[in-house]
This record gives C-alpha cells, structure tokens and sequence, in this order.
C-alpha cells in the first residue's frame, strides 16, 4: 500500500512509466476499440458533421506554459506535472515572449504550468507582461502554492498589484473528494487560499479582481451542467467557509498522460471513451479552444492548445517556435486532432474556459 | 443470445435501439423520459437522486450503473448517494412491515 502511495506522488516520467513517452499515448488512443472501428475516430466524427479539416478562428488567447514543475502531484493532471518535474521556462525564453505579447492580437494572456509561481523569473514576468495592456490576463494558480511556504504569502497582493485574473483548480466543495484527487491536505490548504485571496478582494461579488474556479470531475465520468454546478459550489463554499469567487468552469478529463494513466489502471478506458464518444456535440466544435488559442510551451514551442503540447503536437505550420512568431502565417493551418479531442467537444464542451455550449 | 449472461453493461448503451421494433413508441417514451429528467419544480440533481434510490429499489442494475455515473456528475457525494438508498430501503421494508398490520387483522378476526 505504501509502495503505491508513494509512486502516486511521482510523475509518470519519474516513474519511468511507457505512457510518460507522447506517441505511447497517441498509440494507446488510435488502437483497440478506435483501430477495430467499434468507435469512429476524432477526424471521421468532424468530417460527419463537416468540420474537418478544423481550422482556426481569430487568435484571442495566448496560453503560455511556464514549466511543468509543480508543488502537487494531482491523479489526473494532463501535463504530468510534479516537484521532480524539471522544465522551466527560462528567462530568454520568457523575454521573446514578451516580444509577442506586446504585439499580439489575443485579448487574453493564459499563464499555466505546471504551477506557474515555481518558476523563479515568475513575478519578473508577470510584472513585464501586465504593463503589455492585455485586456484579461490570466494567471492559473493551484491555490495551495500561495500557502506552500512563506515566500508565497503574498501572492495575494501581488497578483492584486498586477490586476491579474485568478484562475484555480477547486474539484469538490468536500474534503474528501478533493484530497483524493489532488493529495492529502490540499482542500483544507485550498480553502485558507481562497479565504486569502477573497481577503484582498478577489472573488467578492462586486469586485473587478475576478476569481474564478475550475472544477474537473475527481474520476471516470464527465463534468455535469456548468451552471447547476456553480450553484452548488457557491452555496457550498459560502455556507461552509464564507468563501467567494465568481465562474465555475467545467471542465471534462481529456484522456491523455496521467489521466489515461489512470483510466488505463482503473479498467475504465472504453467506457469513458464510449462515453464521450457518445457525448460528442457539434456545437462545441465550433467554439472548441484550438480555434481561438495558442499555446506556448516552457522551451518556446507553439501548440494548437495545452493538450496537443503534452503530446508533442507542434502546430502544422512552417512557424514552430516564439522565436520566429508570426500570427498571420500561424493562423493559416490546420489544427491537429486525435482521439483525446472528443473531450473537448463532449456535451456542452470543454476548454480551459470551461463550457463552449450551451 | 449474444451473450452467456442475462445482463451485460454493454448492453446498456443499446437501449436506445428498442425504438428500432416500435419506433413511434419508442420515441415518445424516450422524449417523455428526457423531458421528466429536466430542471422543474425540482432540480436535475434531486431527480438524479430519486432515480438512484428507486433503481435500487427496482434492483436493475441497468438504472443503478447509469444513476450512479449520472449524480456523480452532478457532483453528489457518497453520502448522498447511501442516503438517498437508505430512503429507498426504508420504504420498501417499511412497505413490507406495514402489511403487518393487515396480517394482525386477519389474525385478530380469525382468532377467539
């Protein structure tokens, strides 16, 4: 039992697992159920209701991922992030960033990790990257880094200082539920954060510093309805611990690293596959997140979104990396699909903005 | 029979095909079911809820596989769940044991 315990508290790549290695996923997604044709794959399902090849809208959203290291070892983390995760953006890297963030045409600046605060060129960055004139510039915080150790204490005021837009990962109003998926300790670590950030303002129902919640189902079935959701949390987490925020987003487990891990682990894989197969909505294709996003990687790599990144998808296009960005050129490409797409398009979608239908 | 068992979780994803013998009732039956379903007086939740409890009370494990996955998206919590049976259980024996009642009025009319 300890043995078990401990390897949950590794990534997959410390572990040395197969599925730490991208293709072994994509092989694992494009075989079994999805090769015999008992399911359609992601490319067959959009060409039915003519969407393939998908192709990008206008760039609202540049999603930058700073480093996969990570304070928590969630079970069901997409990026395989962790403590023993070692890439991280580094200051260079960051620097050309900013070359395109003062030129971009996005409204949205996305920071994510990993945790993004482990970075140590962090607040150098956010500082340099709020005075860019982003209209929404999101920083996504795990919540428990701002109570990991003293130095982060402030991060409260500091992400006030820069207007930044808060975005945390919050899977259940119960202890329980969010320990088991996020680690022992991280609920009621979460919840003296969130008290901690409605403190300075964030959350409070009339003000600007926006705080936001992101929920994720704690194993094998997808996310209900947004708003019913958000109606429970916010009954929940005011009632319990007078806690404030403002959206919920839902978001669906997409089927890739520890999560597919975990499926895999669980004998839970087809029937979740069936089941967003069976989900699959056309409507959320139009909006899914691929077609208003970039994402850039901790070494400068360009993505058609977080997911496509954690399995070593660089965009179809000649221009691969910050360093030679260009979004006109970039926005003329096809996005890249595989099976792990049809969690973005289940019921009323999924992106990192939460529900893309209604 | 495809299958050596009676019932098969597979078989669960096919129960739409049942219109495919009597369509015109099929298909009012699931538009009926999909429209008990929705947000009313009541919520989707505490449908959701209901429907777990009576499952059990049917003892079909069609209804017990899909009420479980369905109040777990709903993000209902285990103790919910357990509770919302125990109603059930409550009722079908309380249902059993107030028929006592009508076995003592027997007794009592039968007996001197």
């Amino acid at each position: 039992m300890l043995k078990e315990k401990n390897k949950k508290q590794q990534s997959l790549h410390k572990r040395h697992s197969a599925l730490a290695v991208a293709n072994k996923q994509l092989e694992k997604l494009s075989n079994g159920i999805f090769a015999s044709g008992e399911l359609p794959t992601f490319s067959e399902k959009i060409k039915e209701t003519n969407h393939f090849p998908l192709r990008p809208k206008k760039l609202e959203i540049l999603q930058i991922n700073v480093g996969y290291m990570c304070n928590q070892v969630c079970e069901h983390c997409h990026v395989d992030a962790g403590p023993d995760r070692k890439e991280i953006m580094t200051r260079e890297t960051m620097e050309q960033c900013l070359e395109i963030i003062r030129n971009t045409g996005a409204h949205t600046l996305d920071l994510t990790g990993g945790a993004p605060e482990m970075n140590p060129n962090f607040r150098w960055f956010v500082d340099e990257a709020s005075k860019a004139g982003i209209k929404d510039f999101i920083v996504r915080s795990n919540l428990t880094i701002i109570r990991a150790n003293k130095k982060q204490y402030d991060l409260p005021e500091f992400f006030k200082n820069h207007n930044v837009h808060v975005v945390s990962s919050m899977p259940h109003w119960t202890r329980g539920k969010t320990d088991k998926q996020r680690g022992e300790g991280v609920f009621d670590q979460s919840i003296k954060a969130l008290q901690e950030l409605n403190a300075v303002g964030y959350g409070m129902p009339d003000s600007n510093l926006r705080l936001d919640l992101v929920y994720n189902p704690s194993g094998a079935f997808l996310p209900g309805n947004q708003a019913s959701m958000e109606k429970e949390f916010k009954h929940a987490l005011l009632e319990d611990f007078g806690i404030h925020f403002h959206s919920l987003f839902a978001i669906t487990n997409l089927p890739i690293s520890r999560f597919l891990d975990y499926l895999i682990a669980s004998e839970n894989y087809e029937d979740y596959m069936y089941s967003l197969v069976e989900a699959y909505n056309p409507a959320a294709v139009k909006n899914v997140m691929c077609r208003n996003t970039i994402s850039v990687s901790w070494d400068g790599y360009l993505y058609d979104c977080d997911f496509n990144q954690m399995l070593e998808l660089k965009v179809a296009s000649k221009i691969q990396h910050i360093s030679e960005y260009n979004e006109a050129v970039l926005n003329d490409r096809n996005i890249i699909i595989s099976q792990h797409c049809y969690g973005c398009t289940a019921g009323a979608g999924s992106s990192c903005q939460g529900a893309v239908a209604e | 029979m495809a299958s050596n068992n009676y019932y098969d979780p597979a078989d669960l994803r096919k129960f739409g095909n049942i219109t495919e013998w009597s369509k015109e009732l099929g298909d009012k039956f699931f538009d009926y079911y999909g429209k008990v379903f929705e947000e009313g007086a009541l919520t989707a939740r505490e449908k959701s809820l209901i429907a777990l409890a009576v499952a059990h009370t049917e003892q079909c494990p069609y209804c017990i596989d899909a009420y479980t996955t369905d109040t777990l998206q709903r993000g209902v919590t285990k103790e919910e769940m357990m509770e919302a049976i125990h109603v059930g259980a409550a009722i079908k024996s309380g249902a059993t044991l107030v028929h006592g009642v009508m076995m003592m009025n027997k007794v009592n009319k039968l007996e001197m």
